[in-house]
């Protein structure tokens, strides 16, 4: 069984009516930023979650862990239907299930010390008889994820930007969880520091046995450490499968020209760049049928009106889109 | 060098501040060659971004240049008036930000904003009236049509939040080249973008670089963006120039142990299951830095012979870096 399951996960966000809409009772607008999310994740694994800024990666990750309280769908953690907790047994959850930031100058209190942050989940769970045992459990975590440990009196703004999000990990860790949601835990950080963190993570999962869902635009960082990938465009996911199926054979054309985008040290000049047209649509206002077809160089009548469902191209490999039995490939068709 | 655009040379940019002297720039020579396009990768704080402002005279107090040459196109830039510096800025070297949404006024339209340039620096323009305003509308919607924006008509009139993040780093490169400069100096402009979207942007650069021949110096951190569009790169860190040459040879053989490390951090699919060697501990801190190689902390080659300084060294014949590992008595 899986650890995590998701079905038909949807979070959906209404816009505020005016007077004047009131009085012409106009719709309310609504951003669909996640729409019917079906995904499952294994005990142990890394699925790796990708798509450009607004796809609505970070609100599924968020809406798994109830932080943004989804519109429609289940959540299942290890048997239990997250969804239907009340708010006692969802903050007894919340130690099993947790979630590292993205920007490690925003997601920690200024006013609090290192000590204070780290120590609160335990605080929160009961997890400490006394001061004393706190503090020991704080020392050995902020000790494992690299911090000195002279450090753990010191407020967040005496550290660089990769010791804080090491602070955030720590904060993530302390409460001993079996499920982390890693919302782009690197993108804030230099190439260099990227790189600590990466191994930081890779050796605490080893180490915790921990499962990792790992919010990223970056499909280098995602090829290096999932095992499995998502793909998300305008709230919905378009293609999911082992990762290295989605590397070597990505089926859908959006994940083609993802890929190709990406400038790779390794393949200078090598790659064939597809050039897709346009920005991401507003999700106010989504295209109707496959909301990839007002980018998409193979879009024919069929896209414009109706939503590709996921389909099976490979073992454990899905896709949605309309033309997959014709298996075409942008990557050929602009070297033609 | 030979066909040198720009030619900086023993740049020292300081900054005085409370805690002390920070030398943000110590000793930096660059040459930018007409047409070429030059990567400048390092790391937040290495120094590549005051490297630019200083050549562009826009480092401002408690910062200043201290010491140092900075020749274009011929002439002595340091040597400027501010009124002369004004003429250069804009029209012959132009600079575009990383924040595209920060860099633009908010509260002039699109094409007020286009039109400045012209007005300040464009000749050609009839001097005055009716026909002047109808050469810069030309001239601006020859520009936006340049940079790719679609209906450039109807968009001269929107305000910089009615576009996306892409359409705003295109309109800051459109308002750079209106004046159709010698160099562009674009800061990070893909670091707020995404992949898509900074494919499109990179390669507008590069296409519009053929079409005027210009120099462009690329500042990034992404050594894959440099990889991809870059003919010669510097690397820079913690003030200094620690490795130039082409693009090829530095990536392919670094030559300094950072560039190496640089390189073998970077996680990739190439190198899923194996593990990745981060560089350990943190740039130094620029205040009170000892005389030694500023990678010495951090540099797993270490010696004793590193606590002098250490001055850059030939690695191939257009291929240097400052490493005393380099030139074979250590090796």
């Amino acid at each position: 069984m899986s650890l995590l399951k998701v079905e038909g996960l949807s979070k959906h966000y209404e816009g505020r009516r005016g007077i004047f809409d009131r009085l012409t009772g106009a719709k309310h607008t609504v951003v669909r930023a996640v729409n019917e999310i079906n995904l499952t994740v294994e005990k142990g694994e890394i699925l790796g979650l990708i798509g450009e800024s607004g796809c609505g990666k970070s609100t599924l990750g968020r809406a798994i862990l109830r932080l943004h309280e989804p519109t429609r769908g289940e959540v299942t953690f290890d048997g239990t239907e997250v969804t239907a907790l009340d708010a006692a047994a969802l903050k007894a959850m919340r130690r099993r299930m947790q979630i590292i930031f993205q920007d490690p100058y925003a997601c920690l209190n200024p006013r609090r010390t290192v000590a204070e942050i780290v120590g609160l989940p335990l605080k929160l769970h009961g997890l400490a008889a006394n001061d004393a045992e706190l503090r020991e459990k704080v020392a050995a975590i902020c000790a494992k994820v690299g911090l000195k440990p002279g450090q753990i009196d010191r407020y967040p703004h005496q550290f660089s930007g990769g010791q804080r999000q090491r602070i955030g990990i720590a904060r993530a860790l302390i409460s001993h969880p079996e499920f982390i949601v890693c919302d782009e835990p690197v993108s804030a950080l230099d190439v260099s520091i990227q790189a600590q963190i990466i191994a930081l993570l890779l050796e605490l999962k080893r180490e915790m046995g921990l499962t990792y869902l790992f919010i990223s635009h970056d499909i280098s960082v995602i090829g290096y450490l999932a095992d499995r990938v998502a793909v998300m465009y305008l709230g919905e996911i378009v293609e999911m499968g082992p990762v290295e199926q989605i590397l070597a054979n990505p089926r859908h054309p959006y994940t083609q020209s993802l890929m190709s985008a990406v400038p790779e040290v390794d393949h200078a000049g090598r790659n064939k760049r597809i050039r897709l047209a346009g920005d991401l649509p507003s999700p106010l206002n989504p295209p109707k049928g496959c909301k990839f077809h007002t980018r998409c160089p193979l879009a024919i009548d069929a896209c414009r009106s109706q939503q590709p469902g996921a389909e099976t191209v490979g073992p454990g490999h899905t896709a949605a889109c309309h033309r997959l039995a014709e298996n075409l490939s942008l990557l050929d068709e602009t070297q033609a | 060098m030979k066909d040198a655009l720009l030619e900086v040379r023993d740049l020292r940019t300081v900054f005085e501040t409370r805690a002390g002297r920070i030398c943000a720039v110590d000793g930096v020579s660059v040459a930018v060659r007409r047409g070429e396009c030059l990567g400048i990768v390092g790391e937040s704080g290495s120094g590549k971004s005051v490297t630019f402002a200083s050549v562009m005279g826009l480092v401002k107090a408690p910062g200043r240049i201290e010491s140092g040459t900075i020749v274009f196109d011929g002439r002595d830039l340091r040597g400027l008036s501010p009124r002369q510096m004004r003429a250069v800025r804009g029209r012959d070297i132009a600079m575009t930000m990383q924040d595209a949404l920060t860099a633009l006024n908010p509260a002039l339209s699109v094409g007020e904003q286009i039109a400045e340039v012209l007005e300040a620096h464009d000749e050609t323009l009839p001097a005055r009236g009716a026909a002047r305003r109808k050469a810069i509308r030309k001239a601006s919607i020859e520009m936006l049509g340049l940079v790719g924006i679609p209906s450039a008509e109807t968009r001269l009139r929107q305000y910089p939040h009615e576009f996306s993040g892409g359409m705003r780093q295109r309109i800051m490169i459109a308002i750079a080249l209106a004046c159709r400069p010698k160099l562009l100096i674009a800061d990070e402009p893909t670091t707020a973008l995404d992949v898509t979207i900074q494919a499109q942007v990179l390669e507008l650069i590069s296409d519009i670089r053929a079409k005027l021949g210009m120099s462009v110096a690329l500042i990034t951190h992404d050594l894959g963006v440099v990889a991809e569009h870059c003919d010669r790169v510097m690397v820079m860190y913690a003030g200094q120039v620690v490795e130039e040459g082409p693009t090829t040879e530095v990536i392919g053989a670094p030559k300094h142990p950072y560039t190496q490390g640089l390189l073998a951090s970077i996680p990739r699919p190439a190198l899923r299951g194996q593990p990745i060697h981060p560089i350990e501990g943190q740039v130094p801190d620029l205040i009170g830095l000892a005389p030694q190689c500023r990678f010495y902390s951090r540099c797993t080659q270490r010696r004793e012979a590193c606590l002098a300084p250490v001055e850059m060294r030939a690695a191939g014949p257009a291929h240097n870096a400052r490493c005393i590992l380099i030139g074979g008595d250590e090796e």
